[in-house]
């Protein structure tokens, strides 16, 4: 898939599909610095989310990245890093 | 003196009644629950009749952060769960999180959620499995489920022992009660009606074939031939009766007595172990047979395995010397759930002062049994005796009392 930016809805939407939204968790709402782990996503919702990134888009996360994210900014931020990193391969 | 255990709270998802209100319901008028496999189109296979639990939507009871990583069975047991702590009266937020664990059993695990990521596996890749797949399958996974949703971390874990396991779990949870922790959640909630599930169980040889929901499963008839299989169960929360009466907790009954065996090896010309469960845990209850007023069979509707169980009870009780009855003609055999909700219906038959009936069968009269058949029997129930045996040799018995 081609595609320039990943953005705060795409990732709103593979946290819904992949792993669901936890009870008194508004995904909707402002979550872009909201840990993770007070949005209800564990390490191993986090390893289903990167994994549907990976094949939805085509692209190959390192393990510690999505680790590391421990907050929405941070993994959109990754991931988009990655897409650059990607580009001139896919060109 | 050795801690009284008992049970407080009562969660059912049976094939005959979702809730303890509609199961019981269902159960004292023999209400039937079995009919064709409708979870998956069965009609290319020998066997198409099973118990399903009618009405259950998971969507509509548990958050969609719970969907993605859970089986079928799992759903149940955590709802199954949430009901019988409400019924005890528990608020889990309100417990020290040490005081409670979870003791479920388990028979196969979660089946039709692994069936469907092996299905990803081979006809998109390995990258599309679900990373919920490396527990959702797993035998302890309602344990743990019931612990992460309820935020209980008292000591925790699963029998595996097919049917048994269902009595071996509710005396595993007696057993850490007494060691000190004040509640468990025990019990056994299974399902595996999906087409890989299935085969397993074909693999046991012992499913009906027939098609007729009334005549498929008929224990101590002389037309059995095997069992029809089903989903659901029961979960309990037990606790001492110290810490039941300080909460002024409504008291079901007690967890009494307890004995497990294990069959001697195939071909062997000792006796099966059967008759020693009950023994062991007649004893271990202090109850002479006569004070026993109903058995819930094991009901295997396999004749060699009716015959072992019949002879168990007559050398215990004498011949017709004990009320007998299977629910479970309503429901089919739930696996690790049946003795579970098997322990469940005995408290709510003493409860009531009635014994629910066996249906569908015509009994074998060489049997020597006195079945309670077709309709409920009006009895004074104090103390009740379950029965159950897993594939492979395992025997276990309960003994459930009324306290006074």
């Amino acid at each position: 898939m081609s595609t320039s930016e990943f953005t705060l809805d795409d990732l709103r939407r593979i946290l819904q599909e992949g792993a669901g939204v936890d009870e008194g968790v508004d995904l909707d709402g402002d979550i872009l610095d909201e840990p993770f782990e007070v949005l209800g996503y564990e390490s191993l919702a986090l390893l289903e989310t990167g994994s549907r990134i990976e094949r939805e888009y085509g692209i190959v996360l390192d393990e510690d990245l999505l680790t590391d994210a421990d907050t929405p900014r941070a993994l959109i931020e990754a991931v988009n890093q990655q897409f650059g990193a990607d580009e001139p391969a896919a060109a | 003196m050795t801690t009284t255990v008992v049970v407080t709270g009562l969660g059912i998802a049976a094939p005959n009644g979702l809730g303890t209100q509609d199961y019981w319901a269902a159960t004292r008028t023999g209400k039937n629950g079995i009919g064709r496999v409708t979870r998956f189109d069965p009609s290319s296979y020998p066997s198409t009749l099973a118990g399903e639990v009618p009405g259950f939507v998971a969507a509509d009871v548990l958050p969609s952060r719970l969907l993605p990583q859970t089986d079928h069975m799992t759903r149940m047991a955590l709802v199954a769960a949430e009901w019988a702590l409400a019924d005890a009266g528990i608020d889990p937020e309100e417990l020290p999180e040490y005081d409670m664990g979870v003791v479920t059993a388990s028979s196969s695990g979660g089946f039709e959620f692994g069936q469907g990521e092996l299905e990803k596996l081979w006809s998109q890749g390995s990258q599309y499995v679900s990373a919920y797949q490396s527990f959702a399958w797993f035998y302890a996974v309602n344990s743990g489920q019931i612990s992460i949703r309820n935020g209980l971390k008292g000591p925790s874990g699963v029998i595996v022992s097919d049917e048994a396991g269902g009595l071996d779990a509710v005396a595993h949870g007696r057993r850490l009660i007494r060691k000190g922790t004040p509640m468990i959640v025990s019990g056994g909630v299974d399902a595996s009606i999906c087409p890989w599930g299935w085969v397993a169980q074909m693999a046991g040889d012992r499913l009906s074939t027939s098609d007729e929901p009334t005549r498929a499963y008929l224990p101590f008839d002389a037309d059995a031939a095997g069992y029809v299989p089903g989903e659901g169960g029961a979960i309990l929360i037990m606790e001492s009766a110290e810490s039941a009466c300080e909460r002024g907790a409504k008291i079901y009954g007690e967890i009494a007595g307890y004995g497990s065996t294990f069959d001697p090896r195939p071909g062997s010309d000792r006796e099966p172990a059967l008759r020693k469960a009950i023994e062991l845990a007649l004893a271990d209850a202090g109850t002479a047979p006569e004070d026993v007023d109903v058995v819930f069979a094991d009901a295997a509707g396999v004749p060699e395995l009716d015959r072992v169980e019949a002879d168990a009870i007559s050398a215990v009780f004498g011949v017709r010397g004990v009320p007998v009855t299977a629910p479970k003609t309503m429901t089919g055999r739930l696996y690790s759930g049946a003795a579970p909700l098997d322990v469940a219906t005995a408290l709510l038959a003493i409860e009531e002062g009635l014994i629910p009936p066996t249906v569908h069968i015509n009994p074998d009269e060489e049997y020597g049994l006195d079945l309670v058949l077709n309709q409920s029997r009006t009895a004074q129930v104090r103390t009740a005796l379950v029965l159950a045996r897993g594939y492979g040799g395992f025997n276990s018995a309960v003994v459930v009392r009324a306290v006074d």
